[in-house]
């Protein structure tokens, strides 16, 4: 018993992504002996923000409940990010508008979201696949044609470390910690998970359940613009592929965070593992220098892997 | 799944409704695809020739597969988000091995839909979202297409180039096609036995389960058929576009998805309908044409896929709405 006790750490699914993340980066730094072992993760932390921050977005579309998830999210990134190059204009006094008017864009996403769910009462996935459409060509036709450098203040601050951490992974630290309080502690947050566990008991109990609705497709579309107009400053210039990833990258890291895909259940620091684990495996596929097929074939295995071990929570219906 | 939706589903279904609102709820999908015909037709006359249809139609087909792919996978109470890299998977290894080995190229595209069949099976006995199960596959199909075919190139075998070259006297080939694949499919999944043991399973997985059929054996059959479709798709694609490249399905996993949804298909029940489905498709391949006529930049061309989507679904909201003030 005692024995089991001390294990008990490792009943936390959060402990399997950091546990997984370690690994691939001893794999690496072993490979390479030893050379560059901080820089991978210095480079991982940076890479790892815009995961975290779209997989906060999606872990509380998802915790909402079985239906639940925002397809749009790649194309609110990728319009986001042309939206905050135009409004920045090259230029560092700007910056705040530039990055207010990202915002602004990525929460106009989530009522639109929100609104074809309420109004055309279908699906989540059905209506944020429709929006990611319209938003799509959105960013195509007001993005053509631009390539506009962000402000050099903000380009320096994207990528500003300090001890080989990242401003911006410390930031997203604390506003992850944030998150966590706000998911247990706040009206909002549980009431989110008592919608994902289930919605009409919540309903009963007197949460608002379609306010709570309204306000995570808000969050989660306000969250991608965070996300886009920061990455263009990173990149060095928005793209409308820049948000492609986030889709896999931000559900595979609420998955691989011990999140449940069945709503209902949160996890905040799984979030962290997930992506740094995800950001490691690459960094080691791309060490051995295996080709991209493979670093694909590999990323995909693994995510199937993850999901088959923890397997389902609950029976569909 | 979703438990309001579900119950909703059930009520409809149960209490049944009026006539005249059953009829254009099904009708729809006829309605849009006629409108953009229309529509068409009215900007440019002469597209309405045997020539104009055949060019405009002809990637219709492959995306009308797709779509009857992810129709059977949506029967089941699923989504597969792989479908689309798998027809450029699929189109790879049918521009370079299946020319080049036909014998390797054949068993390679029957592992495909072995691998379909097996993710069926451990969605399944695991109980795991197909969502997420889809994406990982998603990048092993994507890995794979870039593995077989690094750079776009190959070459589709002869005869399946003659084959997707068909004419047909009168009737484009693609309309023929399209009308052969929607009452097969209809024959097949509406109108035998098993094929109602299958949407029940969608419908209602326990009462299918405790009348002692098996769940697993349905789950296996809806997902190989849903790879099957997929490999007649890329072949279908590879035919017509004559080369490959590991991309060329992309589009197909967002597209099947609205395909079967504008065509009437339900996201949970077990409710789709195959004719729809293949009209959908259809109508999603001329809304771009209909955008060129209409002078319209093509930057909107996935923008009018969204639009025409969100117009039939608001459509069929009020008709829904109004049906139910009716009762």
């Amino acid at each position: 018993m005692k024995f089991s006790r001390a294990l008990n750490i490792f009943a936390k699914p959060w402990i399997w992504s950091y546990l997984g993340a370690f690994v691939v980066w001893l794999a690496a730094i072993v490979f390479t002996r030893g050379y560059g072992a901080g820089g991978m993760i210095t480079a991982a932390l940076a890479l790892a923000v815009f995961s975290v921050i779209a997989g906060v977005a999606q872990m509380f579309v998802i915790t909402l409940g079985p239906g639940n998830v925002d397809l749009s999210l790649p194309a609110n990134i990728g319009l986001a990010s042309a939206v905050a190059m135009k409004m920045m204009n090259g230029s560092d006094s700007l910056i705040a508008v530039g990055f207010l008017a990202a915002l602004a864009s990525g929460m106009s996403v989530g009522i639109f979201n929100y609104l074809l769910i309420w109004l055309l009462r279908i699906p989540p996935i059905i209506s944020t696949l429709s929006a990611s459409f319209l938003i799509q060509s959105a960013g195509i036709s007001y993005g053509r044609g631009l390539q506009i450098k962000p402000p050099p203040g903000y380009a320096a601050f994207t990528s500003a470390q300090i001890g080989g951490i990242p401003y911006l992974a410390i930031g997203t630290v604390i506003f992850t910690i944030g998150v966590g309080v706000i998911l247990h502690r706040t009206i909002y947050g549980r009431s989110v998970l008592a919608i994902g566990q289930n919605p009409r008991a919540a309903w009963l109990a007197g949460v608002a359940v379609e306010r709570v609705r309204f306000a995570t497709y808000v969050l989660s579309g306000a969250l991608g613009g965070i996300c886009g107009s920061l990455l263009a400053g990173y990149f060095r210039g928005s793209s409308l592929e820049i948000g492609d990833e986030y889709l896999l990258a931000s559900i595979a890291v609420v998955v691989i965070g011990g999140t449940s895909v069945s709503g209902g259940k949160a996890n905040v620091p799984g979030l962290w593992g997930g992506a740094l684990f995800l950001v490691l495996l690459l960094t080691m596929l791309n060490t051995f220098g295996v080709s991209a097929g493979i670093r694909f074939v590999v990323t995909g295995l693994v995510i199937i892997g993850v999901i088959i071990a923890a397997g389902g929570q609950r029976r569909g219906n | 799944m979703n438990q309001g939706a579900a119950a909703k589903v059930g009520k409809i279904a149960k209490g049944g409704s009026r006539p005249a609102m059953r009829f254009l709820r099904l009708a729809l999908p006829s309605i849009s695809l006629a409108l953009v015909v229309l529509g068409i037709a009215w900007l440019n006359p002469r597209a309405m020739s045997y020539l104009g249809l055949n060019l405009m139609l002809n990637l219709g087909i492959p995306t009308a597969l797709a779509t009857i792919a992810q129709m059977f996978v949506i029967t089941v109470n699923d989504l597969d988000l792989s479908i689309g890299t798998f027809v450029s998977f699929v189109g790879c290894v049918v521009a370079t091995w299946l020319r080049d080995a036909p014998i390797l190229g054949v068993a390679v595209l029957l592992g495909g839909i072995a691998v379909y069949a097996l993710i069926g099976a451990v969605i399944h006995l695991r109980n795991v979202p197909s969502i997420v199960v889809t994406l990982g596959m998603l990048f092993v199909w994507q890995g794979l297409a870039i593995l077989v075919l690094p750079k776009p190139g190959g070459k589709p075998p002869a005869w399946l180039h003659d084959l997707m070259n068909f004419h047909v006297p009168y009737v484009p080939f693609p309309i023929v096609a399209a009308i052969i694949i929607a009452v097969l499919v209809h024959v097949g999944l509406m109108r035998t036995s098993y094929g109602a043991i299958l949407r029940g399973s969608g419908g209602n997985p326990n009462a299918i389960g405790r009348a002692g059929w098996s769940l697993l054996k349905t789950k296996v059959v809806m997902f190989a058929l849903a790879g099957l479709f997929g490999v007649i798709s890329g072949l279908a694609l590879i035919g017509l576009t004559t080369s490959a490249d590991a991309n060329i399905g992309k589009g197909y996993t967002l597209l099947s998805i609205a395909g079967v949804i504008l065509g009437g298909g339900e996201f949970v029940g077990g409710r789709v309908s195959p004719i729809g489905a293949v009209i959908g498709a259809l109508t999603l391949t001329l809304a771009g044409s209909l955008l060129n006529f209409m002078r319209i930049s093509p930057d909107w061309q996935v923008g009018a896929q969204g639009g025409i989507l969100i117009i039939v679904l608001a459509a069929r909201a009020m008709i829904n709405q109004t049906d139910r003030r009716a009762r």
